[in-house]
């Protein structure tokens, strides 16, 4: 796993009180881990805080699984 | 007429993390007064206060057992104290496997004087310091008073009516006074009543200290600062914790073969129409809500056998007193009072509630709790059994519990044992 892959991993499984070996990539936040909708608005601020990058309203909405976050984020980290 | 009465207990309080565990300890005249362990108080004018201890504590409370992980991240602590003792008090009750129909015939009346102030107080530095895209989208709903009902209905499936009593100190018994008037109505065969609060953060200590309603003088002593009609008293000491009863209909916990504590016979409301802060200087709000209370309960003077006072350790305590034997008499007929303030602090939103649910336990185990700290008793209380010190047993048929509040709001609840 990556280092980004992890840092999310460990921040999903702070916020959502989920099992580790359930955070997978293809992991959905809603499907899978028991996530709604403000879930993912607070997950989207930590990591935007964690990794020191802008996810915009638009971006964010595309963002539904832990892969989808992983991706961005490295795309998009300085 | 339908009556109403009470058949499941859940309390969480500085004594400790369930009903039996408070008693107890509550009954062998300990304190749950020490210094803030929470944060720095070292700039804070009052150090001391009745903390809900952590669970690792010989009597604290693990909020593990009851509320999601989630739920304790996205809400504030009083409603995790009212989810869990909604919960004590269901499973008490046997009424933790209801069915949808009877779900639809149970709600929630569960209230706080302030709510989420630690909360509040905490987003309010993120915005400052980081701007309002940092501010948690849980923040609304994980402060809101009303969403200890909201998140008890959601936990065990209640669809009934869900209300939420927002009275400062005279919540909690007016939250059960009030879910005891839907069962009368028929909105609901079965309550959860109560209240929670949790205020022991920076700016809920400030706020009250800079009142002048707190006691600052007795940090270094903290189990002896709250002394409810001692003439050294000097302010109240602040609690935290919750209260929820099962009020339920009579017929319906009869025929289910339930353990009935207690019958809700009497409730009075009033209002002091004074000072936001202070009583009225002759007590005669307070005076009004018991006359109705015991009007309700189609009860005389001589039929009460223990007051569970307001009593907060202000200079309020003598106020409350003097209106309680006007109503009483001189002697209070016979009947003991004491304020278990002495020894949990004061509750806010959550004390009529956890006090109500001691004026129950005091009926079933023929026992009242002590006021603790009476050493030196002051002027007006003579020829009054205020229970100094030690808890006492004695008969008690009824019991009447008051609750006063900011704004000059009143309300009393008399339990009744039956037969």
């Amino acid at each position: 796993m990556s280092d980004t892959a992890e840092r999310v991993q460990k921040i999903v499984v702070e916020h959502l009180g989920v099992e580790a070996d359930k955070v997978t990539q293809d992991a959905s936040f809603i499907d899978d881990l028991g996530a709604d909708s403000l879930d993912i608005v607070e997950l989207v601020m930590a990591f935007e805080e964690e990794f020191g990058v802008e996810i915009p309203d638009d971006a964010a909405e595309k963002i539904t699984t832990v892969g989808d976050a992983t991706k961005y984020i490295e795309e998009h980290k300085g | 007429m339908r009556r109403v009465v009470v058949t499941g207990l859940g309390l969480v309080t500085p004594l400790g993390g369930d009903v039996e565990t408070t008693w107890k300890n509550l009954i062998a005249g300990k304190s749950g007064i020490a210094p803030i362990t929470r944060f720095d108080v070292s700039d804070q004018k009052a150090k001391i206060a009745g903390e809900v201890k952590p669970k690792d504590h010989e009597y604290g409370f693990d909020p593990d057992k009851r509320v999601d992980f989630k739920v304790q991240r996205q809400v504030d602590p009083f409603i995790v104290y009212a989810i869990d003792a909604a919960g004590q008090a269901l499973e008490d009750a046997g009424l933790d496997n209801m069915t949808d129909e009877e779900k639809e015939r149970a709600g929630v009346s569960i209230g706080s004087g302030i709510g989420g102030l630690p909360g509040i107080e905490s987003e309010s530095l993120v915005l400052a310091e980081k701007g309002p895209g940092r501010v948690s989208p849980h923040f609304v709903h994980g402060r809101l008073i009303n969403l200890t009902s909201g998140q008890v209905s959601i936990k065990y499936g209640l669809m009934g009516p869900n209300h939420s009593v927002v009275t400062a100190c005279s919540t909690g018994a007016h939250s059960i006074g009030d879910a005891a008037r839907m069962i009368k109505d028929d909105d609901a065969d079965v309550m959860l009543a109560g209240g929670a609060e949790s205020t022991i953060n920076p700016l809920g200590l400030a706020g009250f200290a800079q009142a002048k309603a707190l006691n600052m003088s007795m940090n270094d002593r903290p189990e002896q600062a709250s002394r409810p009609y001692d003439k050294g008293r000097d302010g109240f000491v602040m609690g935290e914790g919750a209260g929820v009863m099962v009020l339920e209909e009579y017929e319906h916990a009869k025929a289910r073969g339930a353990k009935i504590y207690a019958e809700v016979v009497g409730y009075g409301l009033s209002g002091d129409a004074y000072h936001v802060t202070a009583p009225h200087p002759e007590g005669r709000g307070a005076e009004l809500a018991m006359k109705m209370a015991l009007k309700k309960a189609h009860m005389g003077p001589g039929d009460i056998d223990y007051v569970n006072a307001h009593g907060t350790s202000t200079m309020a305590d003598t106020i409350e007193l003097a209106a309680v034997k006007r109503v009483l008499g001189d002697d209070l007929s016979g009947a003991s009072m004491s304020s278990t303030k002495s020894a949990i602090g004061h509750l806010l939103g959550g004390a009529g509630a956890v006090e109500g649910i001691f004026c129950v336990l005091a009926i079933r185990d023929q026992v009242v709790p002590p006021t603790l700290n009476l050493d030196d008793p002051d002027e007006g209380t003579e020829g009054v059994d205020l229970v100094p010190h030690k808890a006492k047993h004695r008969e008690v048929n009824a019991a009447l519990s008051n609750s006063f509040g900011f704004g000059g709001t009143n309300a009393s609840v008399i339990f009744k044992k039956v037969d």
